[in-house]
């Protein structure tokens, strides 16, 4: 889960990690009021997870309350790559000497953490990376040992930062690797870093990664949730414990196992190119264990989703016996009721033969039974295709 | 023949006395494996399934000659589970928990890799089996007899696929290493690993969206592996940024695509298929013409 850059930034503040004083708004009058207490220079900050907001006009510079009401007018409502301005940051205005950039992430190839660090700060990471490699220190990390002062300090002066920022900047490290690790993210990020006019190192924006896999040791992470951009079929998916993933297309896809699912989004992809491009709805693994309570909810989900006009239950019967799949499936079909919308169903593996009997013997009219996954695949966007 | 798991396999579960351990444990003895231990510090004594339950991995290796480690605890104790395996030094665990925190994994591959002296395979996997000589995890053990085919795969359900529809020729060992971001056993480690083994003729290589394990495996198979590699990927029509089930499956921005990892592996000479059965197809090619 990615943050907003003012969920990050209390992160870090509970840290310890220096940030600039600011709150945040969701109308201007409310901008207003911040700018009013804080008193003096603020900046707007629009509130969107997306990269290069100061360069689509999302962040600005305010002389008092007024113009900050002004600016959040402007701010608020603005769409940024996709992604409409919900909020505003307001905080105080930052004396910048110098900009730099810090991050610790997890890397994946090495199957360690890696620190990145840079005295060119403000811009994009990855330019930095591409034009001047020699500017971008990077640091493998023990996962043993972790950032402790020394490491800290190794790592300011790999990223040829002043004498002056030295002793900020590695203080700084250490308290952003405890909120690395005590917040289990995959990734922190400051961009820019800055010393400000009278000497402090500050972190002047944040980005977190989370990883969800540690939620359980994260209720507090609850909170970060933003559930205006959760998809509401995607939100009561969740719900259910199911791992759905919804997706632009006609043809709704359960299946049991995660590869398995992504293969079947791409063989009906391909096979949705003779009917005019039909593609698959959504990502749906139900797990090992298909009960029929478990292929109910599935089905109501995706039945819940307008666009879809034919379903593919893509079932390989491996730990769960391709019987008890089929019983599953009549019986979900009871529990959904006045199903209409096609099923194709592809049961192979263990006991497949026996699924296919219940479901031959089932009797149901919109279940379309077919042996292969290439088959049922067309056979699914041809179904799509013709309820268009 | 079979790589890192045979006849001689000797195998603890780890959390034998939960659910899945207990069912797990039973599928594996009707398989054929060799499970000789379990561990549950609180049920020392006590028999799963008829298998005599100790207070600690070491304690199985010494008791019961243990060798093999098979891990089903749940996700906030397996970080632990893990690195009393390799305290114990046992040669090879299984992780098969799916939902650990990726700073634990890295932590006790860290752990392990100062070590040095178990394989770690998983977590997040179906696990490893040699049909007909042993299975360790989850994989069912009735798809294929055993034959002259190595498997490495990311994803389970899939390996089952692969297995079902090569099950004609069958299989020297089929290894799942797992979808999460940070796992013990790479494709590269299994690559090597069938490229030495003479009971292994030909390789079936799945993977899937995120990550670069599959370019830098790419480059292995082009400088170190001779035998016929077939590969699988799947997610080519994954959107960028959403994780597909597995914690590692996402493409970010740029990279992390199946295409990219089409592309490098064919470009090592692979053979990839479009779809698992094109794939298993251009595999039967291969068998049939050895």
């Amino acid at each position: 889960m990615d943050l907003f850059e003012y969920q990050a930034k209390k992160l870090f503040a509970e840290h310890g990690v220096p940030v600039p004083t600011g709150k945040t708004a969701t109308t201007p009058e409310e901008a207003r009021a911040i700018a009013t207490e804080l008193g003096g220079k603020v900046v707007v900050k629009a509130q969107v997870k997306a990269g290069g907001r100061g360069k689509a006009g999302g962040v600005k510079v305010a002389d008092g309350p007024d113009d900050a009401f002004a600016k959040a007018t402007a701010i608020l409502g603005m769409d940024i790559k996709g992604h409409t301005v919900h909020s505003v940051l307001v905080e105080e205005a930052s004396n910048i000497a110098e900009e730099y950039y810090a991050s610790f992430l997890l890397d994946r190839a090495n199957r360690t953490f890696l620190a990145m660090a840079s005295r060119e700060g403000g811009m994009e990471i990855e330019e930095v990376a591409a034009t001047n490699p020699d500017a971008l220190a990077r640091i493998a990390i023990d996962p043993l040992t972790g950032v402790d002062a020394v490491k800290a300090r190794e790592i300011a002066v790999a990223a040829k930062l002043p004498e002056t920022a030295l002793d900020g900047a590695a203080e700084l490290l250490t308290k952003l690797w405890t909120v690395f690790v005590k917040s289990d993210a995959t990734l922190v990020e400051v961009n820019p870093l800055i010393l400000t006019a009278d000497g402090r190192v500050v972190a002047l924006d944040g980005k977190v990664s989370l990883d969800e896999n540690a939620d359980f040791r994260h209720p507090e992470n609850a909170a970060f949730v933003d559930v205006s951009a959760v998809d509401p079929l995607e939100q009561k998916a969740k719900e259910k414990g199911l791992n759905y993933v919804k997706l632009e297309g006609e043809v709704g896809i359960i299946g049991n196992g995660a590869g398995l699912v992504m293969s079947t989004l791409d063989v009906v992809t391909y096979a949705g190119e003779e009917f005019g491009g039909k593609r698959p709805a959504n990502f749906l693994d139900i797990g090992g264990g298909a009960s029929a309570e478990v292929m109910a909810n599935g089905l109501s989900i995706i039945l819940g989703d307008p666009s879809v006009k034919s379903v593919f239950v893509n079932i390989f019967g491996g730990i769960t016996s391709c019987d008890a799949v089929a019983n599953g499936i009549v019986q979900a079909l009871k529990i959904v009721g006045d199903v209409t919308t096609p099923l194709v169903v592809r049961l192979d593996g263990n006991n497949a033969e026996e699924g296919r009997r219940i479901l031959k013997e089932a009797n149901l009219s919109v279940v379309k039974p077919v042996d292969t996954m290439d088959g049922a695949a067309k056979l699914a966007a041809e179904l799509a295709a013709a309820a268009a | 023949m079979a790589i890192w798991l045979d006849e001689n396999s000797r195998v603890v579960v780890q959390g034998i006395t939960g659910s899945e351990g207990t069912k797990h444990t039973k599928r594996m003895l009707a398989a054929g494996t060799n499970v000789v231990a379990g561990v549950n510090p609180r049920k020392v004594g006590q028999q799963v399934e008829g298998v005599p339950v100790f207070g600690s991995v070491a304690d199985a290796i010494e008791q019961a000659g243990a060798n093999v480690s098979v891990i089903f605890v749940p996700p906030k104790f397996t970080k632990d589970a893990a690195i009393e395996a390799i305290d114990a030094a046992i040669p090879l665990a299984v992780v098969i928990t799916e939902g650990v925190p990726v700073h634990d994994t890295t932590e006790f591959w860290a752990y392990c890799q100062s070590k040095g002296t178990t394989r770690i395979i998983g977590p997040n996997c179906p696990g490893i089996a040699s049909p007909g000589l042993s299975n360790a995890g989850i994989i069912p053990a009735d798809i294929t007899p055993g034959g002259r085919i190595g498997l490495v795969s990311k994803s389970g359900t899939l390996t089952y696929q692969m297995m079902y529809e090569l099950r004609e020729f069958g299989f020297s060992t089929c290894v799942g290493i797992g979808g999460d971001p940070v796992i013990g056993t790479t494709h590269i480690d299994a690559l090597d690993a069938f490229q030495a083994d003479p009971g292994t003729d030909a390789i079936v290589m799945i993977g899937e969206i995120g990550g670069d394990a599959e370019e830098r495996a790419a480059a292995h198979i082009e400088a170190h592996v001779t035998k016929p590699v077939v590969g699988y990927v799947a997610g080519f029509t994954a959107p960028e940024g959403k994780t597909m089930g597995h914690a590692g499956a996402i493409v970010s921005g740029s990279s992390g695509t199946a295409q990219a990892k089409k592309e490098a592996l064919e470009k090592a000479g692979v053979r990839v298929g479009k779809t698992p059965s094109e794939t298993a197809r251009l595999m039967a090619d291969i068998m049939r013409s050895l």
